[in-house]
Order: C-alpha cells, then sequence, then structure tokens
C-alpha cells in the first residue's frame, strides 16, 4: 500500500512537469507544425533566471519569477525568429537541427556565466513533508499538478474567449485564410513560441526548489515531454496533458515495482508500442495530408 | 645628398632576434628544467577538480624547487586540458609526451580519461601518476610493465571500506545500494558485491538513478520495502543531494555511507540539513586552518579565505603528495628516463606527505599508495567537511 501510494505521489508530480512542457511543443506544433527542440532548455532558463533574480539579485519572487517568465518568452520570439522562419520561409526542414543546436548553445552559455556548480532555489514548499498514507509529500509537489491544470484551463480560456486566441485557433485551421482575413499570421506564430517557452519556463521554476539548479538540467525533460507529446497526439492539448500524466505514472509504478534497471526499456517500448497501434498518439486526430 | 641608413625590416629583425639570444643566453648556461604533464578537466563541469590538483602541484613544485629541485634541475608543469574527454586527455597526453618531452604524466578526476591514458603510457614507457581518479582498473591494467601509478582512493577499497563501516558502526546486515546509472555506479556495484559477498552477507537491492532524476523516492520505497538497514550511495554532488531530499520526504532515517561523490563545495546548500547525515570517505581533509599547507595555500592563492574554499582537499592533497613522490622517484633514479623512473617508484621509502609518510609506497603488486587504512569517514557540518570522530 505504501509503495502504491508513493508511486502515485511521484507519478502524478513528475506526470505534471512532463505535461507542462509538453503543452509548450503542442502549442506551436498545432500553431504551425514545429517545435522548438530547446524546450528542455527553456526549462532550464526559467529555474537560472529565476534564481539568478531571486537569489543574486536579491528581488522578492513575485517580481523575479514574472520576469523570469518575460525572459522565456522573449527568448522564445528569439528562437522563432532565429531559428525557425529563416528555415520555413525556405521551405526547408532544418529548423529541426538548429532548435537542437540553439538548446546547446543557451545550455553552455549558460555554463560558461552561470557557472558549474549546481545550485539550490530555495522554497518554504520543500521545507516540510506532509505525511500521507506512510509516504512522504512535499506541498511543492501537490503546486505542480494544481499549476499545471490551471494552465491548461486558462490556455483553453485564451483561446476561446479572447479575440487573440481565436485568431490563433483561426491561424491553426486554416493560416491561408486567417492571412486572407487580416490576422496577422507571423505575429500568432511568433506568439505561440513566447507562449510555448514560457510554459516551460514555469515548469522549470516550479521544479528547481525539488531538483538543483544547473545547466544540463532541462535536458532530460525536454526528450521526456517530446515522448509525451507524440504520445498524447501532439494535436490535443487536453490530450497531451494527460499523456503527461500516463507516463509520469508509468514511469513511477516501473521503478517502484519492477525496479529503476527496467524504467526505461519498459517506459519506452510502451511508448513504441502505443505508436505502432495509434499512429498519431493516444488522444490525436490523423492530419489530413494534401498532396 | 644625404647620407642614409635605412633601418630595413630585415635589420630590426635581425637586432630583435639578436636582443632575444643574448637575453636568452643566460637561461640556456643553467639546467634545462624537467617537465612533468597535466592532463586533467581544466574547464567545465569538472573544472574545479583541475583547479584542485593544479594547486596541489604547484605547492609541491614550490617546495622541491625551494630546496633545488631535482637531479639539480627544477621541475616544471606543463598543463592540458582533458575536458573529461578520454579522447582529448589521450590526445594531449601524446602530444606532452611527444613534444614536451615530459618525464612523467599526473592525471584528473575522470576514470574514462585515465583509462584511455593507460595503454599509451605503458607503452610510450611513461610513468602516468593518478591523483583523483578511483577506478580499480586504473593500476590493475594487466599490463607486463605497469607504469600507472596512483595516490587516491580506489573504488575496490572505497566500498570494502564502506561495507565494513556499516557493519561495524550500525550493525547493517541488508544493506540496499543507491548508485548512480553510470560505469561509475556499475564498477561500485561489483565492488560493493565483493564486499557484501565476503561476508556472507545479502542486500535489500540495487537500485539506479540518472543522474537529473527529480524524484528517487520510488527507488528508495523499493529498498525500504525489501528492509534495508543501510544505504550505500555512489553518485556526485547534485543526484547525491537529490537522494538525500527524497529520504527527508519519505522521513526515513537510515545511515548512509557513500563514495566520495558529495564531498564538492555546496552539497548541503542542495541536500538541505539532511545532507549532514551522509558519511562518505576522503584521503585528506583540513581541519583547521593553522595547517601549514593551508597556510601556504592562502599564500599562494589569495582567492583562498576559507576552509570551505578548498572543498574537497582531497585533490589538492593527492596532487602534492603525488609530485612529492615522483620528485623523490625521479632523484633516486637519477635520470628522467621512464623505465629508470619506474624502478625508482618502487624503491623510494620515508618521503613525507601530506597525507603521511610512504614507506615503500608501491610495488610492482600494488601501485596504489594509498590503502583503505588512509580513508577518512566525514561528513559535512555548517558547509564544510569534517572527520568523524567516533
Amino acid at each position: 500500500m505504501t509503495l502504491f501510494i508513493a508511486a502515485l505521489v511521484s507519478g502524478i508530480g513528475l506526470g505534471a512537469m512532463y505535461g507542462l512542457v509538453a503543452l509548450g511543443f503542442q502549442i506551436t506544433y498545432s500553431v504551425c507544425s514545429r517545435v522548438n527542440f530547446a524546450q528542455g532548455s527553456m526549462v532550464m532558463l526559467g529555474a537560472v533566471l529565476g534564481y539568478v533574480l531571486s537569489e543574486r539579485a536579491g528581488l522578492p519572487v513575485i517580481v523575479a519569477y514574472p520576469l523570469a517568465l518575460a525572459g522565456c518568452a522573449l527568448m522564445g520570439i528569439v528562437v522563432e525568429f532565429c531559428l525557425i522562419r529563416p528555415f520555413a520561409m525556405r521551405n526547408s526542414d532544418a529548423w529541426l537541427m538548429a532548435t537542437v543546436a540553439g538548446g546547446i548553445l543557451l545550455d553552455n552559455v549558460v555554463l560558461f556565466t552561470f557557472g558549474n556548480e549546481p545550485r539550490s532555489l530555495p522554497s518554504p514548499l520543500v521545507e516540510t513533508s506532509w505525511q500521507i498514507f506512510g509516504t512522504g509529500v512535499y506541498p511543492q509537489q501537490i503546486l505542480i499538478p494544481v499549476v499545471a491544470i490551471g494552465l491548461a484551463f486558462a490556455l483553453q480560456l485564451l483561446f476561446r474567449r479572447t479575440r487573440q486566441g481565436r485568431a490563433l485557433l483561426a491561424v491553426v485551421q486554416n493560416p491561408e485564410a486567417a492571412r486572407l482575413m487580416g490576422i496577422n499570421t507571423t505575429a500568432m506564430i511568433s506568439g505561440s513560441f513566447a507562449l510555448s517557452s514560457m510554459l516551460a519556463g514555469a515548469a522549470g521554476l516550479l521544479i528547481a526548489p525539488l531538483l538543483s539548479v544547473h545547466s544540463d538540467m532541462g535536458t532530460l525533460f525536454g526528450i521526456k515531454a517530446f515522448a509525451v507529446a507524440i504520445l498524447g497526439g501532439m494535436t490535443s492539448a487536453w490530450g497531451v496533458m494527460l499523456a503527461g500524466f500516463l507516463y509520469g505514472l508509468v514511469e513511477a509504478y516501473v521503478t517502484t515495482f519492477l525496479g529503476s534497471s527496467y524504467t526505461y526499456v519498459v517506459v519506452f517500448g510502451m511508448l513504441i508500442a502505443v505508436l505502432a497501434v495509434k499512429p498519431n498518439g493516444l488522444f490525436g486526430t490523423a492530419a489530413l495530408r494534401k498532396v | 645628398m644625404p647620407l642614409r641608413f635605412p633601418l630595413s625590416r630585415r635589420t630590426l629583425l635581425a637586432g630583435a632576434a639578436a636582443i632575444t639570444f643574448a637575453t636568452t643566453l643566460p637561461a640556456q648556461a643553467q639546467e634545462d628544467p624537467v617537465k612533468i604533464g597535466l592532463v586533467a578537466a581544466l574547464s567545465g563541469q569538472s573544472a574545479k577538480s583541475g583547479e584542485a590538483i593544479t594547486r596541489g602541484i604547484t605547492l609541491a613544485l614550490d617546495k622541491i624547487n625551494g630546496e633545488g629541485g631535482v637531479l639539480g634541475r627544477p621541475l616544471e608543469l606543463v598543463s592540458r586540458d582533458d575536458e573529461s574527454n578520454p579522447g582529448k586527455g589521450l590526445i594531449a597526453a601524446r602530444e606532452l609526451v611527444q613534444r614536451e618531452e615530459v618525464a612523467a604524466l599526473i592525471g584528473g578526476l575522470d576514470t574514462p580519461v585515465s583509462l584511455a591514458i593507460v595503454p599509451f603510457a605503458n607503452e610510450a614507457q611513461v610513468p602516468f601518476i593518478g591523483p583523483w581518479a578511483a577506478g580499480t582498473p586504473i593500476t590493475k591494467n594487466g599490463a607486463e610493465q605497469n607504469y600507472v601509478f596512483r595516490v587516491s582512493a580506489v573504488d575496490e577499497f572505497v566500498d570494502e571500506a564502506i561495507t565494513e563501516y556499516l557493519v561495524s558502526e550500525y550493525g547493517a546486515q541488508k544493506p540496499g545500494m543507491i548508485l548512480i546509472n553510470n560505469p561509475w555506479g556499475e564498477s561500485n556495484e561489483k565492488g560493493l558485491m565483493m564486499a557484501l559477498e565476503k561476508r556472507g552477507m545479502e542486500h535489500a537491492g540495487v537500485e539506479k538513478f540518472e543522474s537529473n532524476d527529480v524524484d528517487v523516492v520510488p527507488q528508495l520505497t523499493r529498498l525500504r520495502e525489501n528492509g534495508a538497514d543501510g544505504l550505500f550511495l555512489v553518485a556526485n554532488v547534485a543526484p547525491s543531494a537529490q537522494v538525500v531530499k527524497s529520504l527527508d520526504r519519505m522521513g526515513w532515517d537510515v545511515p548512509i555511507a557513500s563514495h566520495w561523490g558529495p564531498a564538492g563545495g555546496r552539497f548541503t546548500e542542495l541536500a538541505g540539513p539532511g545532507g549532514e547525515k551522509v558519511h562518505f570517505i576522503q584521503t585528506f581533509l583540513f581541519t583547521d586552518t593553522a595547517h601549514p599547507l593551508f597556510v601556504k595555500l592562502q599564500e599562494m592563492f589569495p582567492e583562498i579565505e576559507t576552509l570551505a574554499d578548498v572543498t574537497p582537499a582531497t585533490g589538492i592533497a593527492n596532487a602534492y603528495d603525488a609530485t612529492l613522490l615522483l620528485a623523490a622517484a625521479i632523484e633516486k633514479a637519477g635520470s628522467t628516463e621512464g623505465p629508470a623512473i619506474r624502478q625508482a617508484m618502487y624503491e623510494i621509502s620515508g618521503v613525507e606527505g601530506v597525507i603521511k609518510t610512504y614507506d615503500t609506497p608501491f610495488t610492482p603488486e600494488d601501485q596504489d599508495a594509498l590503502g583503505p587504512e588512509d580513508y577518512v569517514f566525514s561528513q559535512f557540518v555548517d558547509g564544510q567537511i569534517v572527520p568523524l570522530t567516533d
């Protein structure tokens, strides 16, 4: 029973983080069929900026964290402008490699400027743990799924209720028509990358107190989150979020009941099996390919 | 028509060359220095280790050269960065031997880099001394003419020492292992298994984790459910901190005996107060600022202010002693030829290092100068590494 509950708590916490980062992949993919493979580095950037602004510059958290998120958004715009747009305009797929390279570049710039020693981002929510059913939970671990689901709802509202959101949806449905209707598609695509990076940055700020802040903290997250986005079906926001929870839970349960040596074998084996049966992911819909 | 002495570029160059030659002449008259090559991580994640080794060697060279050098010649350090990359380390070692003509090589933190240099050192017949990397096969490399020596901890002995520690200090009967998922973790899994087998003990499981894993609770819960009454921890600073945080969250208070991974500067900042519960091995510790070597360190490196600035001191002390042993061997050999130095390594005795006085530190059967009896169990208290007193 303890094992079961412990795995449940770990799984939901991890799953929410994967889902949040994966949501970033989903947003840009829906809007322009492209993703930022440096998403893992955006997770790191959020945490590093948060640390530098709050711990080194001494700003209060309520100022520092929004600034950190704004920094991530700005970086998202830069990535789209420098690493995606030039290739997209020429119909080249090189943006794929360009964003991977951009991520490595960012990791190394942070390594040189931030330093190579991992640092700790304090949070009052990890100081004491609550004991539930024989296992401990940090309040921070509860906060993560709450914020993740909250953000997913907020995105939903943004898309359905605001003018910009509807415009974004219009771009998703038919970019050509949207442009003819006077929607600035370029700005919309740019905005989607800003939003995507901001979500990753938020995930970084949420994870940092549980982990430590260093230049390659996001790498593994980026890879897992991409797997989650594929699993969830790339096109459905709630699908991606659900896939995140599913992935986190499977990972935690496999580790708990089979042992950590099997975690990646089983998790990625299952991922391949799922994609073999449902090539568009668990919740995705088949895209029409116009020839 | 005025007489002109055109200062052509050629004349200028010739003049400059003449001046240069003239100024180097007195130096040429003296003996050439004996060069020692260092191949270590001077940049990247492990740069701090390279810095510690460099400091240790620099202190030793200062002492040796102050006393007249070796064979009447000064010792000189030539450093190369391996960036923790085995390929780059091997290239650097080759360049140092073939172009710089170093008399011996000193290695760095990373076991894979050292393992890449070992065959080359044996083949080129150049003594290679490790002041840090603990991988067992570095010195036990099976070469008939083994040129590899070490003044550091050895995985095999560390595993034996931490097993003994858990058994004798805490009466552990069924310890569990939580190891980083890389060759270092793997190497220690073997060593720990051997140590447990020797005592006819069983284990509560072997769990691995990644260096970026946020949550190690599932692995640890398994070990707890299997009845682990002690933990072996093998991982670097940040991942070790993740284990401690997960233990804290579970509210599981269990004795932890660890390899020297946590001995980076900021372990307790990352792990929180629970980090003080981790007991790990070191080969050397500064216990107070009045230690003569620490005073020397501060003199030569003014950026060092407190004991916390030289964590881990292990790298400095190992490199310091390694350099002294090497210098003694060169002096004894009466030559800078590899085979002669190697032979002399087996003959030196009574060399006073900072860790201990070395009497016959090396034999052809055991090319490791330090053994389990030299390990100090220690813990973090207020951000400083202190020896365990009991």
